[in-house]
């Protein structure tokens, strides 16, 4: 095994974030889209540290404080908007909300 | 050394197949459990990178509140009868493609560029730093990086009053 | 008194003439009420308003009869005798000054003389046919030459007279100031045509005595006859006229002038071959003059309308279809001898047109009951012989007869009348007879006048018709054929005539009783014109005596005073080829046209006095050639058919087919095409500009359709597509 390196966490964030973006497209339940989006959030953070790491510079883990702030924001107004679809339409299906159809 | 990189791969594994269990399972709360999990496995990969402060930060932040909040809502919205449904878009088989093309894609970057990610280890003789992370994240944050720091609080006073509307029953 | 220089006055003293009687002729005698024939039906025109309730004279006569209008007992105006003065006096006037003119000339060397008063037609630049530029001008201009001078003295010479003889005529009849008036009318007319120094001017007098002609036929405007008779002389003259100008207009293209020195220069100076190969240009110009000369000179084919013209009074018959208008044809093909010089064709047809007529008129003459008909005819005939002398270039020769013509033509007209008059009206010559004893002045005068015409030796028609078949017979372009023609004719006028006379004068009296007790010999104002001519009928003729019989100059002088104005018709014809053998020739026709002169006035006399029943068994036995003869030979009915007719009902069909196919037809066009443009219309506003419209709505849909699928409303088909562009994006970089 060779010692891990950057590059293992590199792969790590890649694969974390394809599994993330498959559950985006491809699940219907919105609460598991919304879940699949932190999964790609923390993808990306894991890259930052790698690289802060990397790097003996502390700028990345800013970086990475400032994705979860902005991954609260997101999840609490994004589940406000669930709610709120919720309420009008009985759903929680992506798939039936289509009124901006042509 | 080798405790480390059997710790890599446990918590890579933690990670991994949380994610997977998140996207795949029917029930949303086992969505929500196994991404727990994941963010757990997260967690430990910073503490492996010498990122303790972010290891707190996620505990507390992401597992403590954002999945709280999320379990929150799944209780309030009845799934009962989403998890009846069908679970995967019709769009799955294709959406799998342009994935693998672009993951293809990423292992095809990170094999070409793998050798240009060793800079840290020349450096390896790096002097261990006088200060804790804790106090180097905040010396950075609340000097170098203050206006995003402002920002970020805005941005959650957005955050906050946009729900509070959105969760209203009669705007 | 320079008469020469005031030779324009010549044709202004009868228009002076005429104009007074325009002018206060209805103040020197007012019309009384009218009492003439009508036709049936037409209500006679009240002078003044009046209607006395007079009975209409509805005379339903046989032939062709001129009822005289009588109204014995109308009020006679006491200024009515200016007028016997004024107008005659005119026309004596002018003879005054034609004979000053005319001595005058002759004491000249060279014997020409032009007034020109001013421009008429003033410059009118116009290119020839050989592509010449010339300037076309007609002046107000004057020619006195010897043939001219000829004319001038026969038109007022024998229109004076004329005059004098119908203030007796017309003595009792309505429209005296009129008929006057136009006499004077015509007599200027007449002067202009001969004293004109260019053709335009000729023109004006030959349209001029065309009119004059057309009024004075139709001066009894109550009868229907007359009226028609004046429609068609002028008509007739019309057709005619149209050649004329054409003639005319062809002048001016070829030659660029119609003055006459000027086209006498022109034509004489070499310029022109002779076309003797076939028909050139200048034949065809000669042959348009031709025609306007037929017309008005009554040759085939326009001769209808002389015979008709009788309806006119009887010195109008004497004065325009006899002596004078009628020759206007026969002066112009004369003044334009040397043109017909150059064209042999034209002449030849000249000749076979003018012989064709003699003969032709002759024949219908013989079997004609109205007196003034026989006399009419036989101008037709008299004027072919003058014809006949033009076509075979003895010019001199046509305007000899013309002279000596006008003398007993004219005399035997002014007899006719007397004898209408002392007959009471009656034309018919079945219902005269055994005159000669009742009339004799007008028995002896017109004795004189036959024996002329019928060319009886050493009176006036002697010389003139037995020159001009001599010269029928030896011209270089003559033909013994002609002559044969001619001599066939001059037999066939002695008999004629002599019927005339005979049914006239001798024999049993076929007057109604109540006639009869009227006969009386007609007033001085009459019989004494008649003396006259009759004196100009005898000497007349002693002015060309043939050079065989080697008389003094003097009597030859007619042919030497000629000379000068034409041109002759062969340059240089041979004479002295065989002078021997021509001589004895020549006296063996003229013993022979004597001859056959005397045979038909005997034949006559036999048929017409002595046994009256032959002429009856002859018209049984030839009942068909009789008929046709009859019926002039069926002319007028063929005119009819084809020209009358076939204009007023082809015109009709035509214009019928027009009005049917062309106005109504458009105007039907017209709303079919409005309908068709409906149609195009909706067409149009349905397939292309509906088109457009849905086309442009059809295209963005078509456009849009791709994109539209894409716009699912749906959150992951958008996530999806994030992700193709960023498999897009580093595909990119892959391949850098």
């Amino acid at each position: 095994m060779h010692p891990i390196g950057t590059v293992h966490y590199l792969a790590l964030s890649a694969a974390l974030l394809l599994i993330g973006t498959v559950g985006v497209l491809t699940r219907r339940n919105i609460v598991v889209i919304l879940m699949s989006i932190e999964l790609i959030l923390n993808a990306v953070n894991i890259n930052l540290v790698a690289f802060s790491h990397a790097l003996h510079a502390v700028g990345g883990q800013i970086f990475a404080i400032f994705v979860i702030t902005d991954a609260v924001a997101e999840a609490a107004v994004g589940l406000g908007i669930l709610i709120a679809l919720f309420r009008n339409k009985e759903t929680v299906l992506a798939d039936e909300i289509d009124l901006l159809k042509w | 050394m080798l405790i480390d990189t059997v710790l890599f791969y446990v918590f890579a594994l933690l990670v991994l197949g949380g994610g997977l269990l998140t996207i795949t399972r029917r029930n949303a709360v086992h969505s929500a459990i196994s991404l727990i999990v994941s963010l757990l496995g997260v967690a430990g990969l910073y503490l492996l990178l010498e990122a303790e402060f972010l290891f707190a930060v996620q505990i507390v932040l992401y597992i403590g509140g954002i999945m709280v909040l999320f379990l929150f809502v799944i209780m309030l919205v009845n799934l009962d009868e989403a998890a009846k449904e069908r679970q995967f878009s019709r769009q799955w088989l294709v959406a799998l493609i342009a994935v693998a093309a672009v993951g293809a894609q990423l292992a095809w970057f990170i094999y070409k560029g793998r050798d240009a990610f060793r800079f840290a280890e020349n450096a390896a003789a790096a002097v261990p730093e006088a200060v804790g992370n804790t106090e180097q994240v905040a010396d950075s944050l609340f000097r170098q990086y203050l206006l995003p720091f402002e920002i970020a609080s805005v941005l959650l006073l957005v955050a906050v009053v946009g729900s509070v509307v959105m969760a209203k029953k009669r705007i | 008194m320079n008469f020469l220089d005031q030779i324009w006055l010549i044709p202004m003293f009868p228009l002076l003439g005429a104009a007074l009687m325009l002018v206060v002729g209805k103040m020197l005698d007012p019309q009384p009420v009218s009492e003439v024939a009508v036709a049936p039906g037409v209500e006679p025109i009240f002078e003044h308003g009046h209607d006395h309730g007079h009975p209409h004279h509805h005379d339903h006569t046989h032939g062709h009869d001129h009822t005289h209008d009588h109204t014995h007992g109308h009020p006679h105006s006491p200024l009515k005798f200016l007028i016997n003065f004024i107008c005659p006096g005119m026309v004596l006037l002018s003879f005054i000054f034609s004979a000053g003119a005319v001595w005058q000339l002759s004491q000249q060397a060279e014997r020409v003389h032009q007034v020109v008063k001013f421009t008429w037609l003033a410059g009118l630049p116009f290119h020839m046919a050989n592509g010449q530029l010339a300037t076309f001008q007609a002046d107000w201009g004057f020619l006195l030459d010897p043939l001219s001078s000829v004319m001038i003295l026969v038109v007022t010479g024998v229109g004076f007279i004329i005059h004098v003889y119908s203030t007796g005529y017309m003595a009792h009849d309505n429209g005296y100031y009129r008929f006057f008036g136009y006499m004077n009318l015509f007599v200027f007319f007449m002067l202009m045509l001969v004293l004109a120094n260019n053709y335009a001017l000729l023109f004006v007098g030959w349209e001029g005595v065309g009119l004059c002609s057309y009024l004075l036929i139709g001066f009894y405007f109550h009868k229907k006859s007359a009226c028609d008779a004046g429609k068609k002389a002028f008509i007739v003259n019309r057709v005619g006229d149209a050649g004329f100008i054409l003639g005319m207009l062809l002048m001016l293209s070829v030659l660029g002038t119609v003055k006459f020195t000027d086209v006498n220069t022109l034509l004489r100076s070499g310029q022109f071959a002779i076309e003797t190969g076939g028909f050139g240009v200048l034949s065809v110009m000669a042959l348009l003059l031709f025609f306007g000369a037929t017309g008005k000179s009554a040759q085939i084919p326009l001769y209808v309308w002389l015979p008709d013209a009788m309806e006119g009074p009887t010195p109008v018959s004497a004065l325009i279809h006899a002596a004078t208008m009628v020759t206007a044809g026969v002066y112009m093909v004369a003044r334009s001898s040397a043109l017909f010089s150059l064209t042999p064709k034209t002449l030849l047809i000249v000749a076979v047109v003018g012989v064709s007529t003699a003969i032709f008129a002759a024949s219908i003459a013989l079997v004609q009951n109205d007196i003034k008909r026989v006399l009419a005819y036989s101008t037709v005939s008299q004027l072919g012989y003058m014809f006949l002398a033009l076509g075979v270039g003895a010019y001199w020769a046509a305007i000899f007869h013309l002279f000596t013509h006008a003398f007993f033509k004219a005399l035997l007209f002014l007899g006719s009348g007397s004898v209408i008059h002392a007959v009471g009206g009656e034309q018919d010559m079945r219902r005269m007879g055994a005159l000669k004893d009742k009339i004799p002045t007008t028995y002896w005068t017109m004795l004189i006048g036959s024996l002329a015409i019928s060319g009886i030796p050493f009176l006036a028609g002697f010389f003139s018709k037995d020159e001009i078949l001599w010269q029928a017979y030896s011209s270089p372009i003559g033909s013994p054929l002609l002559w044969a023609v001619g001599f066939a004719t001059a037999a066939l006028t002695a008999f004629y005539m002599w019927r005339l006379m005979n049914m006239t004068f001798y024999g049993k009296s076929h007057v109604p009783p109540q006639v009869e007790a009227h006969i009386h010999e007609s007033p001085s104002s009459m019989t004494v014109p008649l003396s006259l001519l009759a004196i100009g009928s005898i000497l007349a003729g002693w002015l060309g005596t043939p050079k065989l019989w080697n008389l003094p100059e003097f009597f030859r002088s007619f042919e030497a005073w000629l000379e000068p104005a034409f041109t002759p018709a062969i340059a240089a014809a041979p004479e002295a080829a065989n002078a021997a053998g021509e001589s004895s020739m020549e006296l063996t026709l003229m013993l022979a046209s004597v001859v056959v002169a005397i045979i038909g006035i005997w034949v006559a006399r036999v048929l017409y006095v002595q046994k009256p029943e032959i002429p009856d068994r002859i018209e049984a036995r030839f009942k068909p050639l009789y008929t046709v003869l009859y019926n002039k030979w069926y002319v007028d009915e063929v005119y009819d058919f084809l020209f009358v007719n076939g204009l007023s009902k082809g015109g009709g069909l035509a214009l019928g087919a027009f009005d049917r196919d062309v106005v109504d037809g458009s105007v039907n066009g017209v709303g079919w095409l409005t309908r068709f443009d409906s149609l195009v219309s909706i067409w149009w506003d349905t397939w292309i500009v509906d088109g457009a419209v849905r086309f442009s709505s059809f295209f963005v849909k078509m456009m849009s359709y791709p994109v539209c699928i894409l716009e699912t409303g749906r959150l992951q088909t958008y996530a999806f597509f994030i992700v193709v562009g960023v498999l897009a994006f580093l595909g990119f970089y892959v391949t850098r």
